[in-house]
This record gives structure tokens, sequence and C-alpha cells, in this order.
């Protein structure tokens, strides 16, 4: 048995979903081998081959992979496919965006966002924004898999001394091109990893008022993070958003504040430790899956909280 | 330009599921279906491009049981001017509904695909990037924005997507495959009248044999299962307990 693990990272850092997949790389057994593929990523892949587990880092450099189109990503790594059993990458929209277009490549399934695996063919997702789990079998020689992070530990980033191997660039795909990226600046902790995570929905009513939300989030250390409602309503970027279609985080503590609890949303929170919800309807359904709710006006509540804490 | 959309019948997205008793599957019957809301804007997209006269022809696509014409009907009476339906039963994976739309597209030649990023049933978020991998087209996943670029040579389109850390754009040739993402747009509903016309909206019907796809499943379902439920927790009076709580009982603060 062997894997390989496609490495998420922005040309000088590897994202901690990298380190979530590889656990679920090693629950299927067998030498996992690293895909470093950018430019001037020489760090990433000397990082990567330090990440415990690991039994050897293949580094692709190439002006071809700087910001990881799917179509040049897809493209090497169906080049080099032969041979490994599974391919794994993070279930972000790095990994969903590339690969789905892999898989087709290699004539196979994908099975998308695994939160467990049963045995080297068979796995748990969720389906129906996680109102069911499916378990399932694969047939397929090779299995393409994309993985949920917060199903999974993080392994150590330390402890390992693979070797890094450069490879080939298998070439730039003319009709596809990066032209930009506008990326949230933030000094909070990342919404997926955060142990603290504090979101707003409709009921926070401006963009504005965040910051009553930021000011909590501050003093606990916590990720700021939005329902859909939110976000469509301008009050913050897309990448706030929690749910089914967003982020799924998992958190020991998330505090929902005039959030009503759509099952889409839930979804994206299902698997916190604890539960916090704030909200002035006493029916909202967000209260019937928070372990402490309290029912009020987050107007009121959010000063006292960031006076009190 | 030619558009073609895919439009997946699904539960809809407002119904709590119910896992069937013997953990096969979801309890289907005597529940309401909708077209995938990603598919909606889908739709909504092509037709802003047909009503902007870059667009000539916006044509649907289902794949699915004979009920799936309803949703054919959803996005003619949208404005979609016919659609096509492969009927198939049971369970179609994402790389057969890639490979029967490939099958389409070679057909009717299409600008430009559009495909929800994810369909919101079996979660799997796979179809338009398969799609597009057996077409040997680019592809722009979870779209915020779509700009036709004129003067490009065959033509290009800006995408802006919606990824983890922000958005990026990407510029992309046509022909090619979009997926979108839910700031592209709000769709619009469909009229009575325009309900009414879509009735008389051609489709066509063709088969998986039609279009010479394998359409066998490569995963098996071992069973479905309810997620583990949370138990409603307590409520608690003021911000003094309820940071009591979150120290000393919960300890997470
Ligand atoms: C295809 C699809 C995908 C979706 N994906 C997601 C997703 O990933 N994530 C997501 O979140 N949603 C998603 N949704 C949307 C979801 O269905 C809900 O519409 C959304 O979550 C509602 O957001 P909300 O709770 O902020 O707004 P609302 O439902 O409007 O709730 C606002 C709440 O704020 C409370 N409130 C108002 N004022 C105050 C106040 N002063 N003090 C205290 N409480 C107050 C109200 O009582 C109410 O409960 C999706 C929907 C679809 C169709
Ligand atoms: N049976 C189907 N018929 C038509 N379109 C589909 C079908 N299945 C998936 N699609 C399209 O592919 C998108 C992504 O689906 P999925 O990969 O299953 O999450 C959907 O939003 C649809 O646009």
């Amino acid at each position: 048995m062997s894997v390989l693990v496609l490495v998420e990272h922005d040309n000088t850092e590897i994202k901690a979903a990298t380190l979530h997949t590889l656990d679920a790389a090693a629950k299927l057994g067998g030498d996992v081998v690293l895909l470093v593929a950018g430019e001037n990523c020489g760090d990433v892949a000397d990082a990567a081959a330090k990440i415990n587990g690991v039994a050897k880092v293949l580094h692709a450099d190439d002006a071809a992979y700087a910001h990881h189109l799917a179509e040049n990503m897809s493209w090497l790594m169906k080049g080099m496919a032969d041979g490994y059993t599974h391919i794994l990458a993070p279930a972000t929209t790095f990994g969903k965006n590339i690969l789905p277009r892999l898989a087709a490549l290699l004539d196979v399934a994908q099975i998308s966002d695994i939160i467990a695996v049963e045995s080297p063919d068979t796995f748990k997702r969720p389906i129906y924004a996680g109102n069911a789990i499916a378990t399932v079998q694969s047939k397929d020689g090779v299995k393409v898999i994309t993985v949920r992070g917060t199903a999974f530990p993080a392994v150590a980033a330390q402890g390992g001394s693979a070797s890094v191997e450069k490879i080939e660039s298998a070439g730039n795909y003319d009709k596809s091109s990066f032209v930009g990226q506008e990326l949230s600046k933030s000094d909070r902790p990342e919404l997926t990893s955060a142990k603290i995570v504090i979101s707003g929905g409709r009921g926070m009513q401006s963009g504005e008022n965040f910051h009553l939300l930021e000011t909590v989030a501050d003093k606990l250390n916590a990720a700021v993070g939005a329902s859909r409602a939110a976000v469509d309503a301008g009050f913050v970027p897309n990448d706030f958003q929690v749910g089914q279609t967003g982020k799924i985080v998992a958190p020991d503590l998330y505090i929902a504040v005039g959030i009503s609890g759509a099952i889409q949303h839930l979804a994206g929170i299902k698997d916190s430790k604890v539960i916090v919800a704030i909200n002035k309807d006493e029916e909202a359904p967000i209260f019937q899956v928070a372990d402490y709710g309290l029912v009020a006006d987050l107007f009121d509540v959010l000063p006292e909280m960031a006076e009190k804490l | 330009m030619k558009i073609l959309v895919a439009v997946k019948r699904v539960i809809d997205f407002n119904v709590k599921v119910r896992v069937k008793a013997d953990q096969s599957g979801i309890e289907t019957a005597n529940v309401k279906m909708s077209m995938n809301p990603f598919d909606e804007i889908a739709v909504e997209e092509a037709l802003r491009l047909k009503e902007a006269g870059k667009a000539a022809e916006v044509v649907a696509v289902t794949i699915g049981p004979a009920a799936s014409v309803e949703t054919l009907r959803t996005a003619m009476a949208m404005g979609a001017d016919r659609g096509i339906h492969v009927l198939a039963e049971g369970d179609v994976e994402p790389l057969a509904v890639a490979k029967l739309l490939k099958g389409v597209v070679d057909k009717e030649s299409p600008d430009i695909v559009f495909l929800g990023k994810q369909a919101i049933d079996n979660d799997c978020n796979q179809t338009g990037q398969m799609l597009a991998a057996l077409a040997d087209w680019p592809q722009a996943t979870f779209a915020s924005k779509v700009e036709l670029m004129a003067g490009e040579n065959g033509g290009a389109v800006a995408v802006t997507r919606e990824i983890d850390g922000g958005l990026d754009t990407v510029k992309i040739t046509l022909p090619a495959i979009i997926t979108t993402d839910l700031r592209l747009n709000e769709p619009r509903y469909a009229s009575l009248p325009n309900i009414m016309k879509a009735k008389k909206k051609p489709v066509d019907q063709m088969s998986p044999e039609d279009l010479a796809v394998d359409v066998t499943p490569r995963l098996t379902t071992l069973k479905v299962e309810e997620p583990p439920t949370r138990a409603a927790g307590i409520k608690v009076a003021d911000v003094g307990e309820l940071l009591d709580k979150l120290r000393n009982e919960a300890k997470v603060i």
C-alpha cells in the first residue's frame, strides 16, 4: 500500500489542513509520500520532509504550479499516479478544485470529504448537510479521496526526516491562467483550526456591528465566522461562511450570535465540543443544539461579555 | 454563443431528511423535491448572459428518473430555451454524470457549461471538475463573478472564485466549465405565464446507451446512518452565568 498526499501550501508555508489529512493517510497504513508542487517552494518541501511519518517528499517546482491551477496540478498528478493505492488531499477549496479533475483523468470515482477510515477501501462521509452518514466502499484501483480536516487530528509537523526528490514539471496548460487574488488578512486564528470560534448572523444587522463580536473574539483569542445570511448581506467576506457549503469547524467552543440555526449552518458546527447560542428568539432552532443558550439581545450581551472577560 | 446548464433534482433544501430504518438510504417518499439551489444560480447566470445579448441559446440538461423533467421545466420557466433529459434510474455518481454531460457537450458544442459547485444531496462537489477533465477544457470553480472578455481569440472569461482565504481570479479561454457559488447572483422566480410557456418548450430525451456511457456505480453504499445527535443543553439567565458555566463547568475559556 502506498499513499500519495497532496500538500496544500502557499509556496511559503504548509497549511494546517494537510497535517489533518496526513492522519487519515496514516490510518490507511503503508508508505506516505507527499507531493509539494509550487513555485520557489523549496522551504515548503523541506518542511514537509520533517513531518512525522512521511516516507518521501516529491517536489515539483515550476511557474505552472505557482497558483495551483487545477489543470496543471491534475495533469502532473496523473503522470505520477502509477503505483499508489490512494491519493489524498484536504477537502478545502484547494483540494476540491484539483482532486475531482484528477479522478476523472484516472477514470475513478472520488470519495469526497471523508470523516472516518473504516478500512483501506471503506470510508464514512456525511451527506445531506451531515444529516446522514454514508459508509461507502470503493472498487477502484486507486482511491482518490478528500479529507475533512476537523474529523482527524493533526499529525506532528516535526520528527520526520524524509528525503526530498525533485520531479519534472508536466508543463503548462495554456487555456487557463491566474489573474490575481484578494486574500483576507487577519491576525486572528484561522477559522478551521481555532480553539474558539464566534460567529455572527443576520441578527448583527451590519458589518459595522461585527466590531462588537471582534472585541469579544480578541479577548478569547477566537476566530470570527458568519452565517450565509451575514455574508450575503455583505457584513463580512465570503471566507467567513461556516456551514454545509462554507467552512466546517469543530472548535472547543462555538458561539453563535444572532444566528437562527438553519440545517445548512448546523452542518458546519455540529462537531464543536461546546456550542453557545445567543439569540433573542427563544424558539430559534439553534437552541436545540446549544449546550448553553442565552435568550437576550446581542447588542446588550456582546458589550457585557467584552467587559467581563 | 450557446450555454449549457446542468440541473439536478434534489430533496428541497428546507426538508429535514430522514434515514430509512433499514439504513439503506434516505426516505424519499412524499418528500418535496426542487432544483439544486446552486443550479438555480447557474441557470440565472446563463440567462443574464443571454439577456445581455452575449448568448443566443440556453439549454438545460438533467440526468435522472422520469420526474427529473420537472427540474427541466423549472429551468425553462426561468427562461432556458429547451431541455435535455438523460433518463437514468438510481444513483448516478458524479463520474458517470460527467461522462453523460461530456456526451451531451459533444452533441451540442456549447461555449460555456455552467454547473452548481455542489449538489446538496450527496455534497460531492465533483461533477464540474470531472467534466472539465473529460472535455479537456479549462475550469473555474466556485464562481462569484463571471466576466466575458471581448476581443480574445475565440473568447475568454475572467472568473472570480470564492476560496478559503478570500477570492481569486482566473482567466480561462472558451469553451470552458464554470461552477457557481452562492454569491454569483440571486436567481429569479419563474412567473406564472412563464411556467405555462415552459410546458411547450421542447425536451429531448436520451439514454445513457445513446451516449455510450456505462453508469455502473464505482462505490457501494454499505449503509446510511443517522449522525450522532446533540442533546439540547440548558438556558442560562445572563452573561454572568454563561461565563461562569464556560469557565467552571465546560472549562473552555
Ligand atoms: C444551497 C444553500 C447553501 C447554504 N449554505 C449555508 C452555509 O454554508 N452556511 C450558512 O450559515 N447558511 C447556509 N445557507 C443558508 C441557511 O439556509 C440560512 O438561510 C442561514 O444560515 C440563515 O442565517 P442567519 O441565521 O444568520 O439568519 P436568520 O435565519 O435570519 O436568523 C437571524 C437570527 O438572529 C436573531 N436576532 C435578530 N436580532 C437579534 C438581536 N438583536 N439579538 C439576538 N438575536 C437576534 C433572530 O432571532 C434570528 O434567529 C444555505 C442555504 C442554501 C439554500
Ligand atoms: N444528475 C445530475 N443531473 C444534472 N446535473 C447534475 C447531476 N448531478 C450533478 N449535476 C451537476 O453537477 C453539480 C455538482 O454536483 P456534485 O458533483 O454531485 O456535487 C450540480 O450542481 C449540477 O450542476
